[in-house]
């Protein structure tokens, strides 16, 4: 790499960390100036909500869109992430550790108890492929309700209450972007493309020797880590859980969601996950239709667009602001390559 | 000393009847296992033809079982004020399910057929969740409570009260498995769902409509999930918009362990999931019966993912 990509990729981390800064400062802008007046607490919920969700959303797509196979227990991991956390919160609880202290502690024993049980999960599962991979995830995150609902550490089928809150909205914004820079950078890495030629010919990586099973595991590992840690924010917001919160229907939601951002795309699931996160809460009445509306948008998407609705498309802050410089951004031209890119339907 | 021998003479009395409990609890298990099994080998019926035809997991045939419910549900007192048997309203349950399998299989999975096979398990997947959710909106979250079915004696076996509705349902499984069995085998529409699958260019060029043939087999499979709601309904009287998600994945276990394509496995896969699922309630762990089915599929995909009785076909390169 010579100085001059290094030079023009330091100043595109600049350039987006000013953007995520900026994103923060007018989400705080907004929270501490009262604006909402006394929505303030319930809107921050929603977008702490939003947090986790777009953690959770991200990961599976780090599955299902560079491996290109389906988990359909991913809130299975969640599950393990949250439970672990929680206990490891409950006995450090009153020993004067800060908070923010004993909120990293929970997010990483999460993420490790999640990731182990990911391998354990991954070494038997991933020598199964496509829809046998899918049932088998699911029979996972089944035996890991039932095991939370019969253990006694984990509130024995009951509620388990009385978590710590430690998730506030400021916390969590930073964790999700801290999450979602490792994910993407873990995808354009040299580990992420050999995981992607595993998606598109397993049996031509092989024989250019990738040890397919391993690079599969891992990257099972890796997606489960950050359910954990999704998880772990999740127990210490909600402050309360039972298992079969974590059930098949919450890992079909993720899945859909994943599905109809689009596979592949961080953006989508980004956008998608805090979209559907938030749209729920504004329209409370009708939240009975809302998985019945998800689930029709899944089969129109999976009919007229099947990469979801972004396809592979990334947004790009310095793509943008390089055309903002340059002044083309609104030319036709530029749209049409913009268009292309994000799969094309855009009309004039 | 006859105090000694009456005391070991009470003892005896005692041994034997907690035999005979023994006796009658194994023998109730027995019989409860087989019921439920008979139940998950009818659904599983569904699973094994339409994967045997398009190598698609249908996630929405456990859903068209909880739709055969709330049909019977709601039909069950209109046959009883009309004064025929309740039973009778399972014939208007076949008719729904067949009618929304079709229509789920034309309006949401043929468009999607040609583009592989993830695209079709996404698609049966929004299927299964669109269905429970608009039954949710239709019906409303409460569980309903259907009405009896069948007014059958109990019978005192070796201690064990026997229902006989459950020898009913262990028949009505068997019957409907030979049925199909011959059918398949035996008649010409059978011969051109064995043929599809193997080649549906070649079949098509046959002569045969590869499009009316998937359709067929979906109505069947919906058919056999509406006599499994009536079997459910007629154990375990309750209905919920959920009962067919997990139902439908106990069943594909089933399917899987009995080996997925072929009729006679399926009922065997039934049989064993339900006789499993039953013995370790009563005698291992009751809280952990689920956690053994799903254990014992994961289990038999990894030790023989072809089943007990499929065929171990190798993959393409």
């Amino acid at each position: 790499m010579n100085a001059n990509t290094k030079k023009s990729n330091l100043i595109a981390y600049l350039i987006n960390f000013i953007g995520i800064l900026l994103l923060f400062l007018a989400f705080t802008g907004l929270f501490k100036s009262n604006l909402l007046g006394a929505r303030t607490s319930y809107i921050m919920g929603i977008c702490t909500t939003a947090c986790y969700t777009i953690i959770m959303v991200a990961s599976l797509n780090v599955l299902v869109g560079v491996m290109g196979e389906f988990s359909l227990g991913h809130a299975g991991f969640m599950s393990v992430g949250a439970y672990a956390s929680a206990i490891v919160t409950n006995a450090l609880a009153g020993s004067g550790i800060p908070a923010i202290l004993l909120f990293i502690i929970a997010l990483i024993t999460g993420g490790i108890a999640s990731g182990i049980t990911g391998i354990l999960v991954g070494i038997p599962a991933l020598r199964l492929r496509g829809d046998y991979l899918a049932i088998v995830t699911v029979a996972f995150a089944e035996i890991i309700r039932v095991a939370f609902c019969n253990f006694e550490i984990t509130g024995g089928g009951r509620t388990m209450s009385g978590i710590t809150k430690l998730s506030n909205f400021y916390w969590c914004f930073w964790v999700t972007v801290v999450c979602i820079t490792v994910m993407y950078m873990f995808v354009r890495s040299r580990f992420g493309r050999t995981v992607k030629a595993i998606r598109e010919d397993y049996i031509a990586a092989s024989a250019s020797g990738v040890n397919v099973t391993f690079y599969k595991v891992m990257t099972f590992t890796f997606s489960a880590f950050f359910a954990g840690v999704a998880g772990a924010m999740y127990a210490h917001y909600m402050t309360a859980m039972i298992p079969t919160n974590f059930n098949f229907n919450y890992s079909a939601e993720f899945l859909t969601e994943v599905i109809i951002g689009g596979t592949g795309s961080f953006t989508g699931s980004i956008i998608g996950a805090a979209f559907l996160s938030a749209l729920p809460e504004a329209m409370r009445q009708f939240s009975i239709y809302r998985m019945l509306a998800y689930s029709i948008v899944l089969v129109l998407v999976m009919i007229f667009r099947p990469g979801g609705i972004f396809g592979t498309y990334e947004f790009s802050l310095t793509r943008v602001l390089k055309r903002l410089v340059s002044g083309d951004l609104f030319k036709p031209g530029k749209k049409k390559a913009l268009a292309a890119q994000a799969g094309g339907d855009i009309h004039e | 000393m006859p105090l000694y021998e009456k005391e070991c003479e009470r003892k005896r009395e005692k041994e034997r009847k907690v035999f005979l409990m023994q006796l009658a609890l194994f023998i109730q298990s027995v019989i409860n296992g087989l019921n439920q099994g008979a139940i998950y080998a009818l659904i599983a019926l569904g699973y094994t033809m339409v994967y045997g035809i398009i190598r698609m997991i249908n996630f929405a045939h456990g859903d068209f079982i909880m739709v055969g419910a709330y049909t019977l549900f709601y039909t069950i007192p209109l046959m009883t004020s009309a004064g025929m048997p309740a039973w009778l309203s399972v014939l208007v349950a076949i008719l729904v399910c067949v009618a929304v399998g079709i229509t789920v299989e034309v309006v949401a999975y043929r468009p999607v057929r040609s583009q592989g096979s993830m695209t079709a398990l996404i698609t049966a997947l929004a299927m299964s969740l669109f269905l429970e959710n608009l039954a949710m909106v239709l019906f409303g979250a409460n569980p309903k409570s259907v009405p009896a079915i069948f007014t059958l004696p109990t019978v005192s076996f070796l201690g064990a009260t026997l229902q006989t509705k459950y020898l009913l349902t262990f028949g009505i499984g068997a019957c409907m498995m030979i049925a199909l069995q011959l059918f398949v085998k035996k008649t010409r529409m059978g011969k051109a769902m064995r043929a599809v699958p193997q080649d549906k260019e070649a079949s098509t060029l046959m002569g045969i409509h590869v499009n009316k043939i998937i359709t067929t087999t979906f109505a069947i499979g919906s058919g056999l999930a509406a006599v499994a709601a009536l079997m459910y309904c007629s154990t375990y009287p309750r209905c919920t918009t959920d009962m067919g998600s997990m139902m439908g994945l106990k069943a594909f276990i089933a399917a899987v362990l009995g080996g997925i394509g072929s009729i006679p496995g399926a009922m065997v896969g039934g049989l064993v999931v339900g006789l499993v699922e039953i013995f370790v309630k009563v005698y291992i762990a009751p809280g952990w019966y689920e956690a053994i089915t799903y254990g014992l599929l994961i289990v038999v995909l990894l030790v023989k993912p072809s089943g007990i009785l499929g065929k171990n076909i190798g993959e393409k390169v």
